[in-house]
């Protein structure tokens, strides 16, 4: 994956996801709302605890060359 | 110095939680990290306080502080262990219209020799019968970088962010989520006191060190994919993957598996698996044939090639279970990660007496610690 190629794919896919928005798309929600308790529990939540998932993923940041797409992450340094 | 920006990139993302449709829930955290490995300590508290008003706001604040003790291999190889602190400010406020959320956000970090502000802003709607969430983000940083002990030295970094990510319920059970992040950066990207080193004959150690030089324009893009699964008997499963490049020729990998388990009694384990590898920037190496090789030049240990593993062991346990006064719930978490860093074309240069260029390679464990309550509220 090179920067500019993806950097291509990234703008399309905010130019697809704005003009869904803006088209107002629908579709019949194949699962329900009242199925959706198990989804509902906060062990299902991606980022639980956002002030410790920051924290982990700035130790994981400080050290490596790779960044972002992280969705929520967090730190502590020492860079030097 | 610190990649404030990132940080308060991160900082921001932990302002920003919860689904288009419905305001992030009202909450109180107070944490103490600890991070020691590789010569280096770094302690410090961070406090995250979130609040709903007028049923279409609400507004979140972050204290956050590191303390650092550094003798790391960098330092003690070519400086001088030293110590100093970084304090950051990040707030926040959301807007909820009907599926619409709206968010804006601003972070400041200081330290002796760096100051970095980053304003964030973001938009997320909930879709397809609230099956899946798309949010745009943007974000603008401005550092300025200063050098102890040089009055003459003063320089800039801008940086700017643009993310887009997915939440898209597929089952019952399993949860998806796609994020992709290009970041531009332009102005002085480098440590400024790093140095390289290269051949030099003429010493006992057979080499001499001189500063490092980067590029100073930079842009990368990251994608990932992210899967959470409901298991029959109440525990998740989690995996992610992520794809990084960038135009400083940098390419990596991470990998990550996970496993939560919630018993009786109020008590919460989690067990995680993180492994991530990276080749070198181009312009990066161990050891230059001689003085002003090349235009740019790093020997900066996180641009070299390198691979590490994370191991997390954690637990949480429910202090207010059925609240208590204004208090609907409250937990404490002590998080454990264990890391181990293997580097392929980095030099232990506390090895003394050997050819220059053949020291064994470089590589070092560290713990991170974790502590902290929350509160609802």
């Amino acid at each position: 994956m090179t920067a500019k190629t993806t950097s291509s794919a990234v703008r399309c896919a905010i130019a697809a996801a704005a003009l869904c928005a803006l088209a107002g798309c629908s579709v019949e929600p194949w699962v329900k709302p009242y199925e959706r308790d198990h989804l509902a529990d906060p062990i299902m939540s991606f980022d639980r605890d956002p002030v410790s998932g920051s924290y982990t993923g700035h130790v994981h940041e400080a050290r490596e060359g790779a960044r972002g797409a992280t969705g929520a992450a967090g730190g502590g340094c020492g860079c030097n | 110095m610190k990649r404030s920006f990132i940080f308060g990139l991160l900082a921001l993302a932990a302002l920003r939680v919860g689904h288009a449709g419905v305001l992030p829930e009202d909450r109180a955290d107070v944490l103490l990290h600890s991070y020691d490995g590789g010569g280096v300590t770094i302690e410090g508290p961070s406090v995250l306080i979130r609040k709903q008003f007028a049923q279409k706001f609400s507004v979140s604040a972050n204290h956050y502080v590191d303390k650092v003790s550094s003798a790391s291999i960098d330092v003690v190889t070519t400086a001088s262990p030293y110590s100093e602190e970084r304090t950051q400010h990040s707030v926040g406020i959301d807007y909820l219209h009907d599926r619409w959320m709206m968010n804006v956000g601003f972070t400041n970090s200081e330290e002796n020799d760096y100051s970095a502000d980053t304003f964030s802003f973001g938009l997320s709607q909930d879709m397809f019968g609230d099956l899946t969430t798309v949010s745009l983000g943007y974000s603008l940083g401005n550092d300025m970088v200063s050098r102890r002990g040089d009055a003459n030295f003063s320089d800039e970094v801008e940086r700017q962010q643009y993310r887009l990510g997915l939440s898209q319920i597929l089952t019952k059970n399993l949860l998806l989520g796609v994020s992709f992040e290009t970041i531009t950066d332009e102005g002085f990207l480098n440590n400024p006191y790093r140095q390289v080193r290269y051949v030099d004959t003429t010493t006992p150690q057979g080499y001499s060190y001189e500063r490092e030089m980067y590029p100073r324009t930079r842009t990368s893009d990251a994608g990932s994919v992210r899967l959470r699964y409901y298991l029959p008997w109440r525990a998740a499963v989690h995996a992610e993957y992520r794809r990084y490049g960038d135009t400083w020729d940098i390419s990596a990998d991470m990998f990550e598996i996970g496993y939560t388990h919630p018993i009786e009694l109020g008590w919460t384990f989690e067990g995680k698996l993180r492994s991530y590898a990276q080749t070198k920037a181009d312009f990066y190496s161990d050891l230059f044939p001689r003085a002003q090789f090349q235009n740019f030049l790093a020997r900066d240990k996180e641009l070299s090639t390198f691979a590490s593993q994370t191991l997390r062991l954690g637990a949480s346990y429910d202090i207010v279970r059925g609240g208590w006064k204004f208090v609907e719930r409250g937990t404490v978490n002590v998080i454990l990660d264990h890391m181990m860093f293997d580097y392929e074309d980095f030099r232990d240069l506390r090895v003394t007496g050997v050819v220059a260029g053949s020291e064994p390679l470089y590589s070092f464990d560290a713990n991170v610690f974790q502590v902290f309550v929350s509160f609802w509220f």
